[in-house]
């Protein structure tokens, strides 16, 4: 199917400002145009979106497919499924995969399921190091001719500082972004929730803000001097918030993420035990939280992404030290996305803007508009459908999520990938 | 919280001594308080558990709370079964959920459960089949409820009525599940006041959230207390760069003849054990005569008769009735 229309859809797409009722015209693969029709263009299949948000697929910094490694969790093609079916288009795999994502052959592994997934674009991210072992590079500019957009320490901090400056000089060299998760393993010391009152009451290994504060202030410095442009996944903290806002003040090539479930809970959630709310870094305090919000509003967290980590049950049927991190994001980021502009947090312009534009342009990636001639990876959303999350309406095969048992607006309708319809409801 | 009562409030399982009723704590106590008079006769037993399986699961090695489980257990005259999993089990990669359902398929009617991480207890009663009462012995940092509620017996036997005492918790509050599940019962009993007295480093975070008013300088912790209670600091402390050394801590927060001169005149020394002797305890206090060390273990027996009782279907009222006719 080549010739597709997007019929009397709200079309939203942030990068170009447009906010309007108007029909969207695709043809081999990519946007023609937005409102009439161009001449000579004849729709070979039309989609009827009054009344719902016509916006760029989603795309989403930080989505674990469990493969290669881990496929009793997810997998390459059911993962890709369920994020399409979330709306997401593009999606990118921390390389912390098993084997590491650090030659060019696991990025052609991933590439060659995901192409029959039918599902979301999978974008692997490279290792910056070997084996993500924070030793030696990894063959960077391999990686980036197989693929890999940009390099990461796939939640494995590089701990050498010596290590890290080179790394970072060396992925400049290949207009490599660098995507780095702030934590001081060292601070970290085996906490599994954030240094607060719940950590107390539960008599649970905690870990301070400092944690990622120690380990964010260190990239800074050295990003400051390297250049490179440096993205930050992951925020957990509300100084961490502070820091980034104060480099991006001073100009420095900065960019930084927050997992979506960090804007709605907190360290709190974690009270009787509940392994679900698990994750790394940990949820902090409620002034954490509201930092985190405050700094997607204003812009410092340019992107938000679901940092989907689908688990079998055992691994969180087990008590919480024992229990492994995660949560599953994909079916939810879009319809949490729009609950905040519900609790009047964003515009609905600037939500989307959150989850498509705002991440694709943290790392150099052609995708999140819908500017004529991009890929016409486009969302249909109806923003005031309501479903309700249970282990059934989940797509994907994790269904570690706190949200099991909410009512939720915002239902994808269609998800169209580089122009073909990839899912339907 | 809800976890450990039934709809009518009374005792399911004992997993925390956070949240329970005053009514339910004080009900804990008077039963162990009959418990005691049976274990001052010659025949110790009474018949309330007999045919019940009482299975004691340890994850972690001990043998004080261990042993006075199994002399309570042994008095109510249940079967008791004790586990050493430290050495057996979870290492062989079996989840301690399918050991759980093993050991269910025994057909017994408690477990007794200590395991490293906190938590544990908890989430061994929330899968433990109906009517199975799950006692927890101890979980990481979390809770220790039956030492707890021995203190509380002890200082309520030693010093009547909790409301005017002041009570100091000394050393290690930051790993400790003895401390939480103390200041828990003990606030919950309606103490007058709890101090925790610990360097920085061994204190957790926002523990004052908890009712306590926290004390680094120990003098200024110990005046006037009528209750001091040390807690055991465990020697790889100094490893993970809390403490520079046990001289250094002993100097600081050890208790001496001379610092117990600033409590009450009458202030009893108590200790959940075993005592590191000159680490957290001078040998002299330790023996002295206001130390209540013995009493506690002795008590810790009636207590946990009482516990088992109550998980066990009676809820204490009418325990003590039943017990004078056999023991008396």
């Amino acid at each position: 199917m080549s010739r597709l229309t997007i019929h009397g859809g709200r079309v939203v797409d942030p990068e170009s400002g447009r906010d309007e009722v108007a029909d969207l015209h695709i043809g081999d693969g990519r946007v023609l145009a937005i409102g009439p029709a161009p001449d000579g263009f004849a729709a070979e299949a039309r989609l009827d979106a009054a009344g719902q948000l016509v916006i760029p697929g989603l795309v989403d910094l930080a989505a674990r497919l469990r493969e290669p490694g881990a496929t009793r969790k997810g997998g390459i093609i059911p993962e890709a499924r369920a994020a399409a079916g979330g709306g997401v288009t593009t999606l990118l795999q921390p390389p912390d995969t098993s084997p590491v994502t650090d030659t060019p052959s696991v990025v052609e592994l991933i590439h060659s399921r995901a192409q029959s997934a039918d599902g979301a674009r999978v974008r692997p991210l490279g290792a910056l190091t070997q084996g993500l072992a924070g030793e030696r590079l990894a063959e960077m500019a391999a990686l980036r001719d197989a693929g890999c957009p940009a390099m990461a320490d796939g939640g494995r901090p590089v701990t050498n500082g010596l290590v890290l400056r080179r790394a970072l000089e060396y992925a400049a060299t290949f207009s490599l972004p660098v995507v780095l998760t702030p934590e001081d393993p060292d601070l970290a010391a085996g906490g599994h929730v954030h240094d607060g009152e719940t950590a107390t009451r539960l008599g649970l290994p905690s870990q301070p803000a400092a944690t990622e504060t120690a380990a964010l202030a260190r990239i800074l410095a050295i990003a400051e001097e390297s250049g490179t442009p440096v993205h930050l996944g992951r925020l957990s903290t509300a100084r961490g918030v502070e820091m980034v806002a104060a480099a991006q003040q001073a100009r420095l090539p900065v960019t930084a993420d927050v997992a979506i479930h960090q804007l709605l809970f907190t360290e709190h959630d974690c009270a009787g035990y509940d392994t679900r709310a698990h994750v790394r870094p940990p949820l902090r305090s409620s002034a954490d939280r509201d930092r985190l919000r405050r700094g997607v509003a204003d812009g410092t967290l340019q992107a938000v992404c679901s940092d989907h980590q689908p688990h079998d049950p055992d691994a969180k049927d087990c008590p919480f030290a024992d229990s492994e991190p995660g949560i599953s994001g994909v079916d939810t980021l879009l319809a949490l996305t729009l609950r905040l502009v519900d609790e009047g947090l964003l515009s609905v312009p600037e939500a989307i803007r959150r989850v498509t534009a705002g991440p694709a342009r943290a790392l150099g990636l052609e995708a999140g508009t819908l500017a004529p001639g991009a890929a016409a990876d486009v969302a249909v959303v109806d923003p005031r459908a309501r479903w309700r999350v249970t282990p059934e309406s989940l797509r994907s095969r994790g269904h570690n999520t706190l949200l099991t048992g909410w009512d939720l607006a915002g239902t994808v309708t269609a998800t169209v990938v580089g122009g073909r319809t990839v899912h339907v409801r | 919280m809800s976890v450990q009562l039934d709809a009518q409030g009374n005792l399911r399982h004992l997993l925390t001594t956070e949240g329970l009723p005053r009514e339910l704590l004080t009900r804990i106590l008077d039963t162990a308080g009959s418990f005691s008079g049976v274990i001052g006769k010659s025949v110790k037993k009474v018949p309330l558990l007999r045919g019940r399986t009482i299975i004691n699961l340890f994850f972690e090695p001990s043998t004080r709370t261990r042993t006075t489980f199994e002399l309570a257990a042994q008095r109510l005259s249940a079967d008791v079964l004790n586990i050493d999993v430290a050495s057996s089990s979870t290492s062989k990669g079996e989840s301690l959920l399918d050991m759980l359902r093993n050991l269910e398929a025994m057909q017994c009617d408690a477990f007794v459960v200590r395991h490293a991480d906190s938590g544990a207890a908890e989430f061994i009663a929330r899968h433990a089949a109906p009517g199975v009462a799950v006692v927890n012995a101890g979980d990481g940092r979390h809770a220790h409820p039956t030492q707890a509620l021995l203190d509380a017996f002890t200082i309520r036997h030693e010093k009547g009525a909790l409301e005017p005492l002041t009570i100091a918790i000394v050393g290690d509050i930051l790993h400790s599940r003895v401390a939480r599940s103390q200041i828990h019962a003990l606030r919950g009993l309606g103490a007058g006041e709890i101090r925790a007295i610990a360097p920085r480093t061994l204190q957790p975070r926002g523990i004052e959230q908890l009712g306590v008013r926290l004390y680094e300088d120990m003098d200024a912790g110990l005046e006037g207390a009528d209750v001091v209670i040390m807690l055991r600091l465990q020697r790889e402390r100094m490893r993970g760069a809390l403490l520079p050394s046990e001289g250094e801590f002993f100097s600081r927060y050890g208790l001496t003849e001379q610092r117990l001169e600033r409590t009450h005149p009458q202030a009893i020394v108590m200790h959940p054990g075993p005592v590191n002797r000159g680490v957290e305890l001078d040998p002299r206090v330790a023996d002295g005569p206001r130390s209540v060390i013995l009493q506690q273990v002795t008590n810790g027996i009636a207590v946990r008769m009482a516990v088992m009782s109550m998980v066990l279907g009676g809820q204490g009222e009418a325990a003590p009735a039943s017990i004078e006719e056999v023991a008396g």
